[in-house]
This record gives C-alpha cells, sequence and structure tokens, in this order.
C-alpha cells in the first residue's frame, strides 16, 4: 500500500515568556494551564509546553493578547 | 464631567450616574462615543485627560511611560484628600518598575493560583458558616451586612493574619479613606490610625510570628516598619471593599435580570464566566486610575505631553461596543474575559485570583442554598454607593 496522502503540515508554534516583565497575575496560567504555570516562589509565569499542540494554538494566542504586561511571545513558523 | 466650559469639561469623580444605576455616568459614555481621549478640568483647577475608550485604556494601562508614579509632578489628585495622602508612605501600585516589581513581588506568590487553590477549601467553609447563621431562624436580612462583607473580611484577616476581632475598626478606617465626602484631614486621620493599626501588629508579629503575610513580610527584614504598615494597609482595604461590593452588586444584578439569574440557576457551570461578565459590566472601580505622561505621547489622535495626567475610565472602558457588542447588557454566555475591570498592564490587581475565587464561591454558594432568593425592599429604595471610590451598594435587604 502506497500512502498517497501526504501528512497534513502541522504549524509549529513557539510561545515564550519574559520573565522580567511578567507581573504574575497569572492570566495565562488561568486561561491555558496546559502551557503556563507558575513559578512558586515568585508567580512569575513559565512555559510548560513551548510548541503547544494545535488543539491549542488559538488559546494561547488569546492569552498571549490578554497578557497585562505583554510578557508573551508567539512566533508562527 | 457635567458643567461644560469654553474648551473643556469638568471632571466629577465620580460624576452623576443616569437612570440605571449598573451604567457608568451618562457624562462618561458620551465622552467614550464622541472622544475617547479629552481634556477635562479638575477639581483645583488643573487639568487631565480622561480616557474612555477600551483600546486607549489597554494603551494607557500596558505602556509604562504612562508612569503610575505619585510623586511626579503633574500625577491627577481627583479630589483634595486624594492629593493628601500622596505625603503618606507610598506601595507599589503608585511607583514604576523596577521599584513596584520589586515590592510587588514580595507578594505575588500569596495570591497566585495555586495558593488560592488551597485556599478555597476554607472560602467555602466560610461562606457556608455565614449563610447557615443568616437563614437561622429568620426569612430576610442584609446580604451586605451579612454575607458579602464578612466572607472576604474574614479571607483576607486570615491571610495577613489580622485579627477578625478588630473588623469594626478597620471597616470604620477604610470607609472614611474611601468616602469621596470624607475632608483631607478625616482621610489623613483614618488612614494614619490604619497604618498605625498595621504598625502595631508588625511590631507584635516580629515577636511571635505565624504564617500570614504580615508576619513574612517583618521576617524578610527588607522593608521598613511603615512600608510594612503600607502595604499590609493597602492588602486589608483592597482585600474586603472591592469583593465585597462586587458580592452584592452582582446579586442585585442577577436579581434585576432574572432571565440570566435563571440562566446561571439551570447551569451552574457558566459561574466562573458570569462572574467575568458581571466584573466587566458592573466595573466597581468607578473613580478611575490615574497615570501622568512620562514623555509626549500620542493617544487616540491626542498629543498628551510629559508631566500631563492621564485618568482610565474602566467602567466605560468596559462597555465599549468595539470591544463588547450590546456592552450594556448583561449575559452571562458572553466570553468577557478581556474586560480591564482588573486594570490593566503591570499594576493589573494583585489580588485578581483571590477576587475570583471569592466571588465564584460567594455567588455558587448563594444560589444554590436560597433558591428563592428576592428583593425584600423596592428596587428604587436600594442605596447605591456613589459617594464612594469602590462602587456598590450600602445595604441589600433579600428575603428567601
Amino acid at each position: 500500500m502506497v500512502n498517497l496522502i501526504a501528512p497534513r503540515k502541522v504549524e509549529a508554534m513557539k510561545v515564550q515568556i519574559d520573565q522580567e516583565l511578567c507581573c504574575s497575575s497569572g492570566m495565562c496560567a488561568l486561561n491555558v494551564p496546559e502551557i503556563f504555570d507558575q513559578r512558586d516562589e515568585d508567580g512569575v509565569g513559565v512555559v510548560l509546553e513551548p510548541s503547544p499542540p494545535d488543539r491549542l494554538q488559538n488559546a494561547v494566542r488569546h492569552a498571549a493578547s490578554l497578557c497585562p504586561s505583554g510578557a508573551i511571545t508567539v512566533q508562527d513558523d | 464631567m457635567s458643567i461644560t466650559t469654553d474648551q473643556t469639561e469638568f471632571l466629577a469623580v465620580p460624576a452623576a450616574r443616569g437612570t440605571c444605576p449598573f451604567a457608568p455616568p451618562p457624562s462618561y459614555e458620551r465622552a467614550r462615543e464622541e472622544n475617547p481621549v479629552t481634556r477635562v478640568d479638575l477639581w483645583d483647577g488643573s487639568q487631565c485627560w480622561m480616557v474612555t475608550g477600551y483600546d486607549e485604556t489597554r494603551t494607557v494601562l500596558g505602556d509604562q511611560r504612562f508612569s503610575a508614579d505619585i510623586t511626579r509632578p503633574g500625577f491627577p489628585f481627583l479630589s483634595e484628600s486624594r492629593r493628601a495622602l500622596s505625603n503618606t508612605a507610598q506601595t507599589f501600585i503608585r511607583m514604576d518598575d523596577p521599584e513596584h516589581a520589586r515590592l510587588r513581588r514580595m507578594l505575588t506568590s500569596d495570591f497566585m493560583l495555586k495558593k488560592m487553590e488551597v485556599v478555597r477549601p476554607r472560602i467555602q467553609s466560610i461562606a457556608e458558616e455565614l449563610l447557615d447563621r443568616m437563614i437561622d431562624g429568620r426569612s430576610q436580612a442584609d446580604l451586605v451586612a451579612d454575607f458579602a462583607l464578612p466572607l472576604p473580611s474574614l479571607v483576607i484577616c486570615l491571610m495577613l493574619g489580622v485579627p477578625y476581632e478588630d473588623h469594626g475598626y478597620f471597616q470604620d478606617c477604610s470607609r472614611t479613606m474611601l468616602n469621596t465626602q470624607s475632608s483631607a484631614e478625616e482621610v489623613n486621620n483614618a488612614r494614619r490610625d490604619l497604618a498605625d493599626y498595621m504598625e502595631r501588629l508588625a511590631e507584635h508579629k516580629r515577636l511571635a510570628p505565624d504564617d500570614g503575610i504580615v508576619s513574612r513580610l517583618v521576617e524578610r527584614d527588607e522593608l521598613t516598619p511603615d512600608q510594612v504598615a503600607s502595604m499590609g494597609l493597602l492588602l486589608l482595604v483592597a482585600g474586603h471593599e472591592t469583593t465585597a461590593n462586587m458580592t452584592a452588586l452582582s446579586v442585585l444584578a442577577l436579581l434585576r435580570n432574572p432571565d440570566q439569574l435563571a440562566r446561571l440557576r439551570e447551569d451552574p457551570t457558566r459561574i466562573k464566566a458570569a462572574v467575568e461578565e458581571l466584573l466587566r459590566y458592573l466595573s466597581i472601580v468607578h473613580s478611575g486610575l490615574p497615570r501622568v505622561a512620562s514623555e509626549d505621547l500620542i493617544l487616540g489622535g491626542q498629543l498628551i505631553k510629559a508631566g500631563e495626567g492621564v485618568v482610565c475610565m474602566i467602567n466605560t472602558a468596559n462597555r465599549d461596543e468595539h470591544a463588547f457588542p450590546h456592552g450594556g447588557e448583561l449575559d452571562v454566555d458572553r466570553d468577557a474575559r478581556r474586560h480591564v475591570a482588573f486594570g490593566f498592564g503591570v499594576h493589573q490587581c494583585l489580588g485578581q485570583p483571590l477576587a475570583r475565587a471569592e466571588l465564584q464561591i460567594a455567588l455558587e454558594t448563594i444560589l444554590r442554598r436560597l433558591p428563592d432568593l428576592r428583593l425584600a425592599t423596592e428596587f428604587e429604595d436600594v442605596s447605591f454607593r456613589h459617594e464612594m471610590l469602590v462602587y456598590g451598594v450600602h445595604a441589600l435587604p433579600v428575603a428567601w
């Protein structure tokens, strides 16, 4: 059997948090807990999964737009 | 903003509301439609910019060139008593980075989401106990005095390590501080009384440490006693006034919108979304968020010069039709998460995870325990907190 159907190209997304800019509002961890968390000592945001799966990419973009300190950057390749 | 002069309008804070007590003052809404960045006169004859549009509000609050430093010349004071308070020890909410970030980060871990998951069961049991007591042998009560106010007061006392027996004292002081009718002297005295109280508490914690926030701030040894007192005072006042008023006003708004109330009763999983929508719709911090431009900046087509004050009216921004279609309507099915009720930018409310937890628990518990909840007075007789810096109702007589 020859597989004629090419695998669907998955959009690669890269998420980062600038921990200097972060004001620990926790909005990202509230909205997409699968991808974002907060450091125990000061609540600064951390990225759990820098390449979010397809199904969470819109939620991650939304979280970036809600981030009050503009600390989240989302890069689409 | 009611009296029109030659060029600008006079900014009364807060301005008179119209026929709907939940809606922002009509003068602010008119400004948003006509000119979302508009020059206004203040009480002392100085001028500042009033920002009422959603995008413009996010721009100001998200850009630290709009400084929150109260000591910077041109910082707008909305009354004489606010200006009088500027001479007292300031907290991070009136500072810029890096000092703002250094001080704020001493507290962020206490209010983060993970911490709230630990605090939630405690909030829940307090809510149940308060309702047990409220319902016991009675058919009506004042929801503010018996539930909405004691719930967040008890919780913030627990978190800070403040003895709740003293609630009459600190609630009195904070009422005077937040009343726009108080004289500068009254506000200063109330603030000093509360700061002295917090300083004595901090001193006590130094001798008898516990696991509360005040004790931990004392142990860090990075803050002067008056800084600890200012920070504790900020958390104590902000921690009970805001949630208390949001809770009571939310219940009233739902009682006045029976279709929305029914929607929530039929699907309690909507509570989280409903809380966001109520935060947007009610936006109880109705006195505006002040900033001052640290350099010349363009905002909404207007040139804001360095040293000019800016006040963001978040209650009006949160009903901007561009951001929230039919923004004047309460719709618990709306995705309202981008509201600016907690502000925006690096100063966005530190306690928002706590506020959310308290509001979600308060509403869920009230709806579950009081299936026949109704107003026990005429709506027209409800007394709204027009004169207070945090909006809400003075009392909410309810029956069940």
